[in-house]
């Protein structure tokens, strides 16, 4: 493979990576570019796009990413948007509760977590799909509504159930997906390194909860909607023709806070959790009510149980 | 040196022809305009322009994907009688059918690039490069053995092609292993091509253990309807000597390669009509519609409607070897198995969705503008290739070893053949 000569020159500066394989690596890859990426405009874009999976970058790579990633948002959203990496906390592993006697299916939940999530408005993506169900019929998600308009909720006769990523133990996106774009972290969430999705959607077949959602458009947020404090597997701006999904607000509660839907939920039907500590509010339901989870018989064992509170 | 000259006289045949020729030279690369164009709306406004959605997040570009992967597979057919049981008349087309495989296999990796959000991000997808999530992911494997079947082919039609431009038979201890490897390669890149949808228990339509086995029977349909046509155009165009035989016997494994296919078909019907449990409702959609939707209840039909005729018609010896109604089968074949997989199988496997939700699905302008553009860079691959071929076959693209060791230029090329195909 022969290289560009336009692409030559302003490739070779932006990489000087301490490890002799990553620079062969890189080495190789600039060769390669002239062929693949010879659109590449901006250092920055071009940094981008030879940046390594997350899980491989070392501390000052990381650091680098960040404020890169940092940089670009504060232009384009002419604000201040900080990106962390914050990892997971050790003894610690997220379950989230939601009580189907008391959700009254107003949404509060699906347009906070758009909020503080930064999802694209327009094409609209929603993390969270509330289900409008007939009482007669039970929990039946394939005879469900998800569209349904009113004017006052709860409609008689029907009950409601959220459905988001349930952060399944056996991740069936995360076996499927080519590149490991998308993992389990140590504290139980399902995250997607935006950076790295290559947008094949193996993850959203794969997926039996609706849960993953991809940028067909260009996402778009109005300046002064976007939430400043990201987190780099969570709620920063997403790319087009990547996937996203629910991550339990990763960037909230691994400093200590409980995630946006759980906040705004006006009845307390959310609760949430670490389910390795016996005096969490999700240990409690689980001790003291009887929970569900959702498909079970597909053997994906979900760390978000649905119960009936009263 | 030699390896020079013939790449000098097989550019010198691809560019000579008659006025048929570069006619349908021209609307080949009409048409990749047509694909050209309507890929670069996709790269600049993204996916959107597709009507894919989350609901239906895989349609016609992976239907096209995963019918190609069967024309590709078809080529072993005609391997195995061929080589295995030296049947003659059929061995001299074989590299026809690898030429064949070559050029839907480029399709089939098209069509992968282009279903993707991020293509410019494919070496993440290379083992060593970037992450390759082996041995869990059954993309990624598939993506494997795609890429070697493809240089398998490759390697094999250009040594039997080079060896015929030399006057050589292909050498034995060379390409016969080749050959014999690719038989179980081309049953393993439909296989895993079916597993990448069958390991999803998310979706029933696509989690039952007999896809794998429909999708090669299909296979074993589709490929060699192709080829069916494709020798009698070259046996009245590019003069090629073909036997009746050689056309009579494929169409002979076609028919029982449709059985086996519509087998299977009403097995999974009975299971699922029976036992008519909540997966029922994929297959309802497809042949009849819930809740009023309807979009490729049509679709349905018709395919099963055009395997059933053709199976008939190939069934009978009367008909298969009448020219006009082997034809007819050919083509019914074609279109009932290229509705099956382009459409029969994705779409109902999303609809409804995980959650209950009815997208209707059809291709978007853009998306029928660039499967029609990798249609034609298929073509035009498998035009430029066979007129090599055949030109060597018949005898009339060659040179003396001994000659041209000694004497400089290619001794006698005949000129290109008017027709082409």
């Amino acid at each position: 493979m022969t290289e560009h000569p336009k692409t030559e020159a302003p490739l070779s500066s932006p990489a000087e990576s301490p490890e002799e394989a990553a620079a062969t690596r890189r080495h190789f890859l600039q060769g390669m570019a002239a062929t693949a990426f010879v659109a590449a405009c901006s250092p920055l874009e071009r940094e981008a796009f030879f940046q390594r999976h997350f899980k491989e970058l070392n501390k000052d790579e990381l650091a680098r990413v960040l404020a890169r990633l940092s940089q670009g948002y504060s232009e384009r959203f002419h604000k201040q948007v900080t990106v962390s990496a914050e990892p997971a906390a050790s003894g610690v592993l997220f379950g989230y509760a939601l009580d189907l006697s008391r959700c009254i299916g107003c949404r509060r939940c699906v347009y906070a977590c758009v909020e503080e999530n930064n999802q694209s408005r327009d094409p609209q993506i929603h993390w969270i799909t509330v289900l409008e169900m007939e009482k007669a019929g039970g929990v039946d998600v394939m005879h469900a509504n998800a569209y349904y308009d009113a004017d006052e909720v709860p409609r008689p006769g029907h009950f409601y159930m959220p459905v988001q990523c349930q952060q399944c133990e056996h991740p069936p996106c995360v076996k499927v997906c080519p590149v490991q774009a998308t993992w389990q972290d140590a504290d139980g969430i399902v995250v997607v390194d935006y950076n790295w999705c290559i947008g094949c959607r193996c993850c959203m077949s794969a997926c039996p909860y609706g849960a993953r959602h991809f940028n067909w458009g260009e996402p778009t947020i109005a300046d002064a909607e976007v939430n400043p404090e990201t987190h780099y597997l969570g709620n920063r701006p997403r790319p087009r023709g990547v996937v996203e999904k629910c991550t339990f607000c990763v960037q909230r509660v691994r400093n200590g806070r409980y995630p946006a839907c759980v906040e705004v939920c006006p009845v307390g039907a959310r609760k949430f959790g670490n389910l390795l500590d016996p005096t969490s509010e999700v240990r409690y339901v689980i001790e003291n009510k009887r929970v569900f989870i959702l498909k079970e018989e597909l053997g994906t064992s979900p760390k978000f149980f649905y119960f009936y509170g009263v | 040196m030699l390896f020079y000259k013939f790449f000098l006289g097989s550019l010198r045949i691809v560019t000579h022809g008659g006025k048929a020729y570069f006619a349908w030279l021209a609307f080949l690369f009409l048409i990749i305009g047509v694909g050209v164009l309507g890929y670069g709306e996709q790269l600049s406004h993204g996916l959107i322009r597709t009507h894919m959605r989350d609901q239906v997040s895989w349609a016609f570009y992976i239907g096209n994907f995963t019918f190609l992967v069967g024309v590709a597979a078809a080529a072993v057919v005609l391997v195995i009688p061929a080589y295995i049981y030296h049947w003659p008349p059929i061995k001299e087309i074989v590299v026809l059918g690898e030429l064949l495989a070559v050029s839907a296999i480029t399709m089939c990796l098209l069509f992968v690039t282009v279903d993707i959000g991020r293509p410019e991000r494919f070496w993440h997808m290379i083992p060593f490069l970037g992450r390759w999530n082996v041995p869990s992911s059954l993309l990624a494997w598939d993506v494997l053995v795609l890429n070697l079947y493809y240089i398998l082919n490759f390697v094999i039609a250009t040594h039997i092609v080079y060896r015929g431009f030399t006057r050589r038979e292909y050498s034995k201890s060379f390409a016969l292993p080749l050959i014999l490897f690719s038989v179980p390669l081309a049953v393993s890149i439909h296989t895993v091509t079916a597993f990448v949808y069958n390991g999803l228990p998310a979706r029933p339509f696509w989690n039952s253990a007999i896809l794998a086995p429909r999708f090669l029977a299909s296979a074993f349909c589709s490929g060699p309807a192709i080829m069916l046509v494709m020798l009698q155009l070259l046996r009245k165009y590019a003069r090629l000597d073909i036997k009746d035989e050689a056309i009579w016997k494929i169409a002979e494994l076609m028919a029982y390669a449709m059985f086996l296919n519509l087998f299977l078909f009403g097995a999974e019907i009975f299971r699922e009509y029976y036992s008519a449990t909540e997966h029922l409702l994929f297959t309802e959609y497809l042949f009849v519609g819930i809740r009023g939707h309807n979009a490729i209840v049509p679709f349905a039909w018709l395919s099963l409607f055009c395997s059933i005729v053709a199976f008939l018609l190939f069934l009978v010896p009367a008909t298969r070897k009448n020219p006009v109604t082997l034809n007819i089968g050919a083509f019914l074949i074609y279109a009932g198995v290229y509705i099956e997989k382009g459409i029969a199988l994705v779409i109902p496997g999303f609809t409804p969705s995980t959650l209950g939700d009815i997208y209707e699905y059809g291709p978007s302008r853009v998306e029928v503008m660039v499967t029609i553009g990798i249609y034609g860079v298929g073509f035009l691959l498998f035009t430029l290739m066979v007129k090599v071929a055949t030109a060597i076959m018949r005898g009339e693209f060659h040179v003396d070893v001994e000659a041209s060791l000694r004497q400089p230029g290619i001794s006698p090329i005949a000129g290109a053949a008017p027709g082409g195909s």
